[in-house]
């Protein structure tokens, strides 16, 4: 039979690497989304004309 | 004491312990001012860059906040009032808070400056600076006067908030930055009456401890005294409005009429009924913020609503 003793230490630190975790995701997504924003502002035609300046 | 208690002791500290870190109470108030700096600022912004940019601005400020909590545990621990936080309380080591702190720091400045602009960015790391070091290591244990200068890093987040909007200052952000930085002194002051104790226990010399009580209830007046013309001013500025007017007069003419009675009342009465009117006029002052800069919203929003709304 397994021992299966769970002391409260043992909660407490899966909630913080939960918590850990969805911050980090929460990150990812944050840098993703303003990614599309700023891309979608700038708009294509002015991203085209900048690599056309590149060029 | 088992050898389990004292790694519990020694900093297995839950996920809540590291929020409880960054001031979530103070952060409140500063999304809230930020929010209104950036909401009521001539410039649109983009709903998911507005959203982002009070995101980091919050985040700046938890993070000075637990630069704070790192400084001053010795502090803390004596306090009555700050006793239970993550660092006294062995839930988090001293050395765990000063890296969250700088971390924090460095991601939430470089967030804002690639979300707004550079100007805001800077904004944000002068705060934190001058909330971290200017006012916890340099004025809080060495002048009374330190409510009144370290005001400032808590006033700063509108300023933040409309220079993402806008890339500047302008006389309306400096206004919100007067009103939040001469509120700032009487509300931290009528606390410090009714907590009695805890400030003298520390070492802390604020005003109560060095100048008196009868001292604290006559400054308390006089900057209430100085607060009604800056919130009256903003409402003639391009920001202000008919609601906004009408919430200033009747919130400055209570804060007053609040700070008259904390000044003309003795200690003997203030102690005879548990400090009832400091009590009471600590909890206004809180609303007094909230109610004007949701009346700078109310009126932005009608703005949008009504073309020519206000002036």
């Amino acid at each position: 039979m397994a021992i299966e003793v769970e002391h409260e230490l043992h909660a407490r630190r899966r909630g913080r690497n939960y918590g850990l975790g969805l911050a980090l995701a929460a990150f990812v997504a944050i840098v993703f989304g303003l990614t599309v924003v700023k891309v979608a502002e700038v708009g294509p035609d002015a991203a085209a004309a900048h690599r056309a300046d590149g060029e | 004491m088992s050898d389990l208690g004292l790694i519990e002791r020694q900093g297995d500290a839950g996920f809540g312990d590291y929020v409880q870190l960054l001031k979530p109470r103070v952060m409140s108030l500063v999304v809230f001012t930020a929010a209104t700096g950036l909401l009521v600022a001539p410039v649109p912004v983009h709903p998911f860059v507005a959203f982002v940019c009070i995101l980091f601005i919050a985040l700046g400020g938890g993070a000075s906040g637990a630069l704070n909590m790192w400084y001053e545990a010795d502090i803390d621990a004596v306090m009555r009032r700050t006793r239970g936080r993550p660092i006294p309380s062995g839930r988090i080591a001293e050395g765990e808070a000063l890296g969250l702190g700088l971390a924090l720091s460095g991601l939430s400045v470089v967030m804002l400056g690639l979300a707004a602009n550079w100007f805001a960015a800077a904004f944000l790391a002068l705060t934190i600076f001058f909330y971290a070091v200017v006012y916890t290591m340099w004025l809080k244990r060495a002048t009374p006067q330190n409510i009144v200068i370290g005001g400032a890093a808590g006033a700063f987040p509108p300023m933040i908030g409309w220079a993402c909007a806008t890339g500047g200052i302008a006389v309306e952000s400096v206004l919100m930055f007067a009103l939040i930085f001469m509120w700032t002194p009487p509300h931290f002051w009528a606390l410090a009456l009714f907590m009695k104790d805890d400030y003298s226990r520390a070492g802390v010399p604020m005003l109560t401890v060095t100048h008196g009580r009868p001292a604290t209830r006559r400054h308390i007046l006089a900057y209430a005294v100085l607060l009604v013309p800056v919130a009256l001013a903003l409402a003639f500025t391009s920001i202000g409005g008919p609601v906004y007017l009408a919430a200033a007069v009747v919130l400055n003419a209570r804060l007053l009429w609040g700070a008259r009675t904390l000044a003309r009342r003795s200690e003997a009465a203030a102690e005879a009924d548990g400090y009832r009117a400091e009590k009471a006029f600590f909890g206004f002052s809180l609303s007094y913020l909230f109610l004007l800069f949701g009346a700078l919203l109310a009126d932005a929003a009608l703005r949008t609503v009504l073309p020519g709304w206000g002036w």
